[in-house]
C-alpha cells in the first residue's frame, strides 16, 4: 500500500461519509424534534432514489436538477405522512409512534415493490474523473459530497437563522414552553417530519448517482444513519456529518488492512461500545 | 427516561436487522398441484402391413418448479425439454436395432421448488410411475436430491439446470450432467486471457462470499495458479455490498492484468460500473459470473463496453452440430412454440433431451447396461455445444466435453452495446476486445 493509495482510500472515505452523515441526518433531525424514530427512513431513501431515476430517465433532466423536485416531493411527503400517520399519536408511548413509522414503512416499501419490482436501475449519468497523480476522484462522488456538505450548511443555517428554524429548535427543548410563547407546535413538528423526510429523499437521491439501487436498498442506509445518529448524537443532525465522516473513513480505511467483510462487523461493535459508554454520542445531543 | 430510550433503541436497532433481512420474499403456493403432462401419447396401433414395426412409448420422468423460487428458469428448461419431445415424436421416434420404434412420454410434476417435494415425486416417478428415464429438476439443490433415488431405483438420469461438482463425487453410475460444471465457470476466461495476451500475467479476484461463487472462483484460482498466473487479490464481499470503492482501492493498489470473479447479478453490475469509473490503467480484461449474459447489463453504458461473462449457451453460438438441430434452428422452433426468445435454460432441457435420443440410437436399445455405454463413450456437437461425460470412478457422469460460451459486451457499428461469443474460438461471433480501454 503505497501512500497514494491510502490517499485514494481517505478521499473516497470522506466523499461517501457526508453523503452518509446527509442521509443520517433526517432521521437524527426527527428523533431530536419529536423523539419519534423513524422506521421509513431507509423507503423514503429508496424513494429519492427512485424519483431522481424516474425523472432523470422520462425528462432527461439533469439528475441533480431533479434533486429540487424531489426535495419538495420528499417535504410533502413528510408534511402528509406526519399528518395522516403520526400527529394522533405523537403523545402515545413510544411503541405507538414506532408502530406507526413501521405502518408507513410496510405501505410505502409495497406501493413501491408493487410499482418498481425489486429489479435493479441505474442512473446512468457520470461526470468523468479528476485525475491527481495516480489519485481518482470521481467527478459524480465529489458533486454528490459537495451538495450533501450544501444541503448540512443549509440546514444549519435554517435552524439557527431563521424564525422557523428557531421555532423548531424550540420545540424540540420543550413543546410545551414553545406552545406558551404562542409557537405553533403542530406545524412545527409537521415541518420538522417534512424537512427530515426531504433529507432522505436528497440523500437517497444522491446515492442514486453513484450506485444502483433497487426499492429495497434503503434498508442498509437506515441502518448506517442509526449508527451514525449515535456516533454523531441523536438528536443533533450537524453532528450528524461528523458521524457520517468517522462511517466513511472506516468504511475505506479497515479494507486495507483486513478483508472488507470485517467493516460492518467493527461498525456495529463501535455502535455498541458507543451506546455503553457514551450514549448521548461522541458529539452530545443538544438536549 | 434515558435508559428507556436506549434500552427501546437497541431493541430498534435489532428489530430493523430482523426487518431488513425479512424482505419481500415469493411466496410460493403451498397447494401441491400434481399436474400431468397433456398426454400426447400416440396410441400403440400396431402396423397391419409391417408386423416387425412394433411401437413403443417411453416415460420419461421428472419434476418442474412450476411455483417457487425456481418458476422463470424451471419453466423455460421444461419448455425445452418438450420441445424436444414434441419433435422427436413427430419426426416419427427413434428406431432400434430391433426394428422397435420408440416414441417419447413425459410424466411431470410440480416441485414447488422443494428439496422435500423433488425426493417423493422422483420416487413415486420411479415407481408408480415406471418411469424408464428421468431428467433432473432445475437447480444443483433440488437434482443432488433427485440424483439419489435415480441410483437407487436404477434409472438412467439426465441432468440439466445443475452446475454444481458435487453430485458426482458421490460414486453415482446413471447420472450424466447436461451442464458445465461451475468449477469451469471461469476457466474459459482464463484461457480466453491467455490467448489474448501471454504477457499478462497478473489477476485480482474479487467474488461474492456465497456457496457458488466461491466455488467458481476456487477452482478457476487454482487454474490460473497451474496456468503460471499471480493471484494478487483475492478477496469476498458480501451480497448487500453496493459500495465496492474500498475493494476497488485494494484492486488499483495490486495492479493486476485482469479482474476476475463477480457473484450474482446485482453485486456483479455494481462491481462493474465503480470499477470502471476508477480507471485503473493496469486493467485490460474484465470477466464476471452472472451478469454479463443478462440483456439488461447493457443499462451499465460504456461501463459494460468490454465486459466478458460466462453462459451455457448463447442464440448466437456457431457450433456445427453433428447431431440434433443447428442454434437457428432450436430458435426459431422454440420462439414459434412458446413466443420467447430461448434462453440458456431452454437449451439445457432440450439437450437433455438430445442425449437421451442419443444415446438409445447408440445402443439400439433400452437395455441400461448399453445405454451407460452409450453415454459413456459420447462425444458429440449439438447446437449447444460438445457433449462428453467424465468416465473415471471418482467422477463419473460429470460433463467434461461442453464449454461456457463467453460473451463480450461490444459496440456494433451505430454504437449500440450488443453481446458477442468471443470464447470458445470454434463458437465465436467477433474478436475479443483486448485491452478493454
Amino acid at each position: 500500500m503505497g501512500s497514494s493509495g491510502l490517499l485514494t482510500s481517505l478521499i473516497d472515505g470522506i466523499l461517501i461519509g457526508v453523503v452518509y452523515g446527509l442521509a443520517a441526518m433526517g432521521l437524527t433531525l426527527i428523533w431530536g424534534v419529536m423523539n419519534v424514530i423513524n422506521l421509513s427512513h431507509g423507503t423514503i431513501i429508496a424513494f429519492g432514489m427512485f424519483g431522481v431515476y424516474l425523472i432523470f430517465t422520462t425528462l432527461g433532466l439533469n439528475p441533480y436538477l431533479t434533486l429540487v423536485l424531489v426535495a419538495i416531493l420528499g417535504l410533502l411527503l413528510g408534511v402528509a405522512i406526519y399528518f395522516i400517520a403520526i400527529q394522533r399519536v405523537i403523545d402515545a408511548p413510544h411503541l405507538s409512534t414506532l408502530l406507526a413509522t413501521f405502518a408507513v414503512n410496510m405501505i410505502l416499501l409495497g406501493v413501491g415493490t408493487a410499482v418498481f419490482t425489486t429489479n435493479f436501475r441505474n442512473v446512468d449519468y457520470a461526470l468523468g474523473n479528476i485525475q491527481m497523480g495516480q489519485i481518482t476522484v470521481l467527478g459524480t462522488r465529489l458533486v454528490a459530497a459537495l451538495a450533501a456538505v450544501f444541503v448540512a450548511g443549509a440546514l444549519y443555517f435554517f435552524l439557527y437563522k431563521t424564525r422557523p428554524g428557531k421555532y423548531i429548535r424550540a420545540v424540540a427543548n420543550n413543546r410545551a414552553a414553545a406552545e406558551l410563547m404562542g409557537i405553533p407546535s403542530t406545524q412545527i413538528l409537521a415541518l420538522s417530519f417534512g424537512i427530515g423526510t426531504m433529507l432522505a429523499a436528497i440523500a437517497g437521491g444522491l446515492i442514486a448517482t453513484l450506485f444502483p439501487f433497487t426499492i429495497l436498498s434503503g434498508g442498509v442506509y437506515e441502518l448506517k444513519s442509526f449508527v451514525i445518529g449515535v456516533l454523531g448524537g441523536l438528536g443533533n443532525p450537524i453532528g450528524s456529518l461528523a458521524g457520517g465522516l468517522i462511517l466513511g473513513l472506516l468504511e475505506s480505511i479497515i479494507p486495507i488492512v483486513m478483508p472488507n467483510t470485517w467493516v460492518p462487523i467493527l461498525e456495529f461493535v463501535l455502535f455498541i461500545i458507543i451506546l455503553l459508554i457514551r450514549p448521548t454520542g461522541i458529539f452530545g445531543a443538544k438536549e | 427516561m434515558k435508559r428507556t430510550f436506549i434500552a427501546l433503541f437497541s431493541l430498534l436497532i435489532l428489530a430493523s436487522l430482523v426487518l431488513t433481512a425479512c424482505g419481500p420474499k415469493t411466496t410460493p403456493t403451498p397447494e401441491p398441484v400434481a399436474t400431468e403432462a397433456p398426454s400426447e401419447e400416440p396410441v400403440a396401433t400396431e402396423a397391419p402391413a409391417e408386423p416387425a414395426a412394433v411401437e413403443k412409448t417411453v416415460v420419461v420422468g421428472f419434476t418442474a418448479s412450476l411455483t417457487g423460487k425456481y418458476e422463470v428458469s424451471s419453466t423455460r428448461q421444461t419448455n425445452g425439454l418438450k420441445l424436444w419431445m414434441d419433435q422427436v415424436n413427430a419426426a416419427g421416434g427413434v428406431k432400434l436395432a430391433d426394428g422397435t420404434v420408440i416414441t417419447f412420454e413425459s410424466k411431470f410434476y410440480d416441485d414447488e421448488s422443494s428439496t422435500d417435494r423433488v425426493q417423493e415425486l422422483y420416487t413415486k416417478l420411479a415407481t408408480e410411475d415406471n418411469a424408464d428415464f428421468l431428467i433432473s429438476p432445475y437447480s444443483s439443490g433440488l437434482t443432488a436430491a433427485a440424483a439419489v433415488i435415480a441410483e437407487q431405483y436404477g434409472k438412467v438420469m439426465i441432468t440439466t439446470g445443475a452446475a454444481s461438482d458435487s453430485v458426482y463425487k458421490q460414486g453415482y453410475t446413471l447420472v450424466y450432467q447436461a451442464y458445465t460444471p461451475s468449477s469451469r465457470y471461469l476457466t474459459g476466461a482464463v484461457d480466453a486471457l491467455a490467448n489474448a495476451d501471454p504477457d499478462a500475467k497478473k489477476i485480482a479476484i474479487v467474488y461474492e462470499n456465497a456457496k457458488f461463487s466461491t466455488g467458481v472462483v476456487e477452482a478457476m484460482k487454482a487454474y490460473a495458479e497451474s496456468k503460471g498466473y499471480e493471484i494478487v487479490l483475492f478477496e469476498g464481499y458480501d451480497k448487500d455490498t453496493t459500495d465496492f470503492n474500498p475493494i476497488i482501492n485494494k484492486v488499483a493498489n495490486a495492479q493486476p492484468d485482469a479482474v476476475m470473479g463477480g457473484g450474482h447479478f446485482q453485486d456483479g453490475s455494481a462491481f462493474a460500473k465503480q470499477l470502471y469509473e476508477k480507471n485503473i490503467e493496469s486493467i485490460k480484461f474484465v470477466a464476471l459470473l452472472v451478469a454479463p449474459p443478462e440483456p439488461t447489463f447493457a443499462e451499465l453504458g460504456d461501463a459494460a463496453v468490454g465486459v466478458v461473462g460466462p453462459s451455457q449457451w448463447e442464440p448466437l453460438a456457431a457450433y456445427t452440430p453433428d447431431f440434433g438441430p443447428t442454434s437457428v434452428e432450436f430458435e426459431d422452433a422454440y420462439k414459434a412454440a412458446y413466443g420467447e426468445e430461448p434462453s440458456y435454460h431452454s437449451a439445457g432441457g432440450y439437450v437433455a433431451g438430445l442425449i437421451l435420443q442419443k444415446a438409445i440410437e447408440t445402443a439400439g436399445s433400452l437395455d441400461t447396461d448399453a445405454l451407460i455405454a452409450a453415454l459413456d463413450a459420447m462425444d458429440m456437437t449439438t447446437f449447444y455445444g460438445d457433449i462428453q461425460f467424465d468416465t473415471s470412478e471418482e467422477l463419473h457422469g460429470l460433463q467434461i466435453g461442453h464449454s461456457m460460451v463467453y460473451i463480450q459486451w461490444q459496440k456494433d457499428a451505430d454504437g449500440n452495446l450488443v453481446k458477442q461469443v468471443i470464447w470458445p474460438l470454434g463458437g465465436a461471433t467477433a474478436e475479443l476486445i483486448y485491452p478493454i480501454r
